[in-house]
């Protein structure tokens, strides 16, 4: 049948187009891991004591661990003594202000759309750039300050906010939580830490960018943002990363903690490159990204958007803590050519009258394997705990899969839960039907996507909500969009 | 404004249309009738550009250009519509959307420029109140959960949007009660024009009742028998199928 070769022509055209490769002198450390490793990464990072010992606390638990096998993905083995761990560019001179940033990673991140020098930027938006294993620059720092809030590198935050930092790190996330966590908490290199102090509600998106480029290197960033009471904070993280034929692998944590009556709102555009068309490279994502609303009436809201890596991992939950706390998940999950994704979240209701909204929507095309995972569990005692569930697939072409596995646990009787899944097929009939009306098959496909991720882009801030649908029409193959 | 010659048309290698001559000028409007499985939805299809329907022989030219070479989607920038017989649904894409994109892609096509939003609601409002259709109606997803009488009116509410020079009305009749019916033949009327055509497919004389043709014809397994005026489709209502595939030359039956 033509139209359905013509998507699939179309799907399989794919181009990334972050893939290109700069060329920058990095400071890396030898492949592989152990103690000595870690203390290198430390020292470079000159970290304090207490900050080292944690890291090998948590390798030596991780060696006890085992990895994962239960998620639906499929992969080789990855050898993790073949990893580079730390992977930084070499700075020509101290970086003190923008201005100071090497030429060559500014024009790089000026080709990605991110412009490091605070003029050209969105007004609206204070950005922390890492480049593989460290921040290469964050914008607004100075505005923000005057407000009291903390925006920076992690590992400036080490140094310089270590209170903060010794109070809420693996609060979370524990090193012990899962193998990739753990992982992560021995040989993390950087990421971005906020603090919204009581009261303040953050006058921009805080955002991160978030850039593999070296060769061979493993990147294990680590974001940790703290709303105090009544304080509000919106964040948003992007990620790519070169065409290169080897998988390399990324394990991130992020924790968030809202206090009494304060939010957080924490968005990804996740487009690490997918590897190509029959499969080769690609990124192995593996995430833990969890938010405690410890404070009554607080709140956590995450927002994904995932096109990106071959593999996808993760599953950003909430622990609903303070009484009358609240969690939402809203996600859209794309998989093309060979890509897998197992993606979902877990709403853990504790404290009374908490409430829980998940929307996933799992779009499928080529040989694709798309897997929502979520747990919902209602503690006892939690009282008038409410969840709402819908997790859709939309399937493009037969050769793709969706699969859902949702997991309810309910220890209070006066919980009210709800779930509604439902999957469909972009089907000829849609599409001649679309062709008839004069629209073209890849114009009435991306319509039809929209349309079906509706609900998600909705929650994203207004400029991302558009880069969005933009990627999820590049990471289909999709040219042209309507209206 | 359609010439139709000696068209062949299989369906999974079995032969549907077996020679179709069709001349359709500008401000006629002619109807198809015959019996289950004459090959009715397969010519409006055919017209419509479904791939799925293999031409083997024959011509189709619309304003004098190949209409069988045009994608189906060029054909509908050209001005040919076909109101499907069951539309399908196309759920979190609302009416609204839908419409205005497919009246942005002909209007592109046409070198015209993008309707302006506020034009686009009123002549979504003129058209929806011929076919009585209210407001919330805008905002639902592409006949998703629409009842068999609201998808018909929506195609011919679409058409009304679209303003086709030729429309294709594949058993527009069929599911609708009374009122309904009512409703969508004014539409229909409300498009005659002397610069558009129509090819109506019906089963039964009622929707004719209301449209009334100036041709009609009867298909029987692939070929028209029979053409004539709005009287014929009368007689057929009134004494079936039956007489006409009498008087109509037959193959000898095989003999063994």
């Amino acid at each position: 049948m033509v139209s359905k070769t013509v998507i699939q022509e179309q799907m399989a055209k794919q181009e990334y187009k972050y893939g290109f490769v700069t060329d920058v002198e990095m400071e890396t450390v030898p492949k592989g891991l152990n103690e000595d490793v870690i203390r290198l990464i430390s020292g470079k990072k000159n970290e304090p004591e207490w900050m080292l010992d944690w890291r090998l606390r948590a390798y030596r638990h991780w060696l006890t661990m085992k990895e994962p096998k239960w998620s639906n993905v499929r992969y080789p083995p990855i050898n993790y003594q073949d990893i580079i761990y730390y992977a930084a560019p070499k700075p020509k001179k101290p970086v003190k202000s923008l201005e100071d940033v090497d030429p060559e990673i500014r024009a790089l991140y000026a080709k990605l759309g991110i412009p490091l020098q605070e003029q050209e930027r969105l007004a609206g938006v204070a950005v922390d750039a890492v480049l593989d294993s460290v921040s290469v620059a964050t914008t607004f720092k100075d505005r923000l300050a005057e407000l009291g809030i903390i925006f920076c590198s992690f590992s400036d935050a080490v140094r310089e906010h270590p209170d903060l930092v010794r109070k809420y790190l693996g609060t979370v996330v524990p090193f012990n939580d899962n193998f990739f966590a753990g992982l992560n908490s021995a040989v993390f290199s950087d990421g971005s830490f906020a603090y919204v102090p009581p009261g303040v509600r953050c006058p921009m998106e805080l955002s991160t960018y978030f850039r593999i480029n070296a060769q061979d290197t493993g990147q294990f960033e680590r974001t940790l943002i703290i709303a105090d009471d009544g304080a509000y904070v919106s964040y948003l993280e992007g990620c790519t990363a070169p065409i290169r034929d080897t998988n390399q692998l990324h394990a991130a944590v992020v924790e968030l903690i809202a206090l009494d009556n304060a939010e957080i709102k924490y968005s990804t555009i996740q487009n690490w490159y997918p590897g190509d068309k029959q499969g080769k490279g690609g990124i192995y994502n593996f995430v833990t990204k969890r938010g405690k609303a410890l404070g009554v009436n607080s709140k956590v809201s995450w927002t994904q958007v995932e096109t990106g890596s071959a593999i996808t991992w993760k599953y950003p939950s909430c622990i609903l803590q303070g009484d009358n706390s609240q969690g939402e998940f809203y996600s859209v999950a794309v998989v093309n050519n060979y890509q897998q994704a197992d993606t979902g979240t877990k709403m853990l209701h504790i404290g009374k009258n908490t409430r829980s909204t998940i929307i996933s929507k799992g779009i499928s095309a080529g040989y694709g394997r798309n897997t929502y995972r979520g747990r919902v569990h209602i503690h006892k005692g939690a009282t008038g705990a409410r969840n709402y569930s819908q997790c859709d697939s939309l399937l493009l072409g037969s050769t793709c899969a969706a699969f859902t596995f949702p997991d309810i646990v309910v220890q209070d009787p006066t919980a009210q839960m709800e779930h509604e899944a439902s999957t469909s097929k972009i089907g000829d009939e849609q599409l001649f039907y679309c062709q008839t009306r004069g629209i073209t098959p890849e114009d009435a496909t991306n319509m039809i996507v929209n349309g079906f991720c509706k609900q998600v882009f909705l929650k994203l801030p207004m400029e991302f909500a558009v880069e969005a649908q933009k990627l999820i029409g590049v990471s289909l193959a999709l040219e042209g969009t309507v209206g | 404004m359609l010439e139709i010659k000696g068209l062949h048309v299989k369906v999974a290698g079995k032969e549907i249309l077996k020679g179709i001559d069709l001349s359709i000028q500008p401000g006629e409007v002619h109807a198809i009738m015959g019996p289950n499985g004459s090959g009715k939805t397969t010519l409006a299809q055919v017209l419509a550009g479904r791939v799925t329907y293999e031409v083997t022989g024959g011509t189709a030219r619309f304003e004098g250009k190949d209409l069988l070479a045009m994608k189906p989607e060029d054909r509908a920038r050209e001005g040919v519509f076909m109101a499907f017989q069951y539309p399908v649904e196309i759920p979190g894409v609302s009416n609204a959307y839908f419409l205005k994109a497919a009246l942005n892609a002909i209007r592109k096509y046409r070198g015209q420029d993008e309707i302006d939003a506020m034009d686009f609601v009123t002549l979504v409002q003129d058209k929806a109140k011929l076919l009585g259709l209210d407001e919330t109606f805008m905002k639902r997803g592409l006949n998703e959960g629409f009842s068999g009488g609201e998808k018909k009116k929506n195609e011919v509410f679409q058409m009304a949007v679209l303003e086709p020079k030729f429309c294709v009305l594949d058993e527009t009749d069929s599911g609708l009660d009374i009122d309904a019916l009512r409703l969508v033949a004014n539409g229909i009327n409300a498009m005659r024009s002397p610069k558009r055509a129509m090819l109506v497919v019906t089963h039964y004389q009622r929707l004719l009742d209301y449209v009334v043709p100036d041709v009609v014809h009867v298909l029987v397994d692939g070929k028209i028998v029979k053409s004539g005026d709005a009287d014929l489709a009368r007689n057929l209502e009134k004494h079936g199928y039956g007489w006409i595939l009498e008087e109509a030359p037959r193959p000898a039956p095989a003999r063994p």
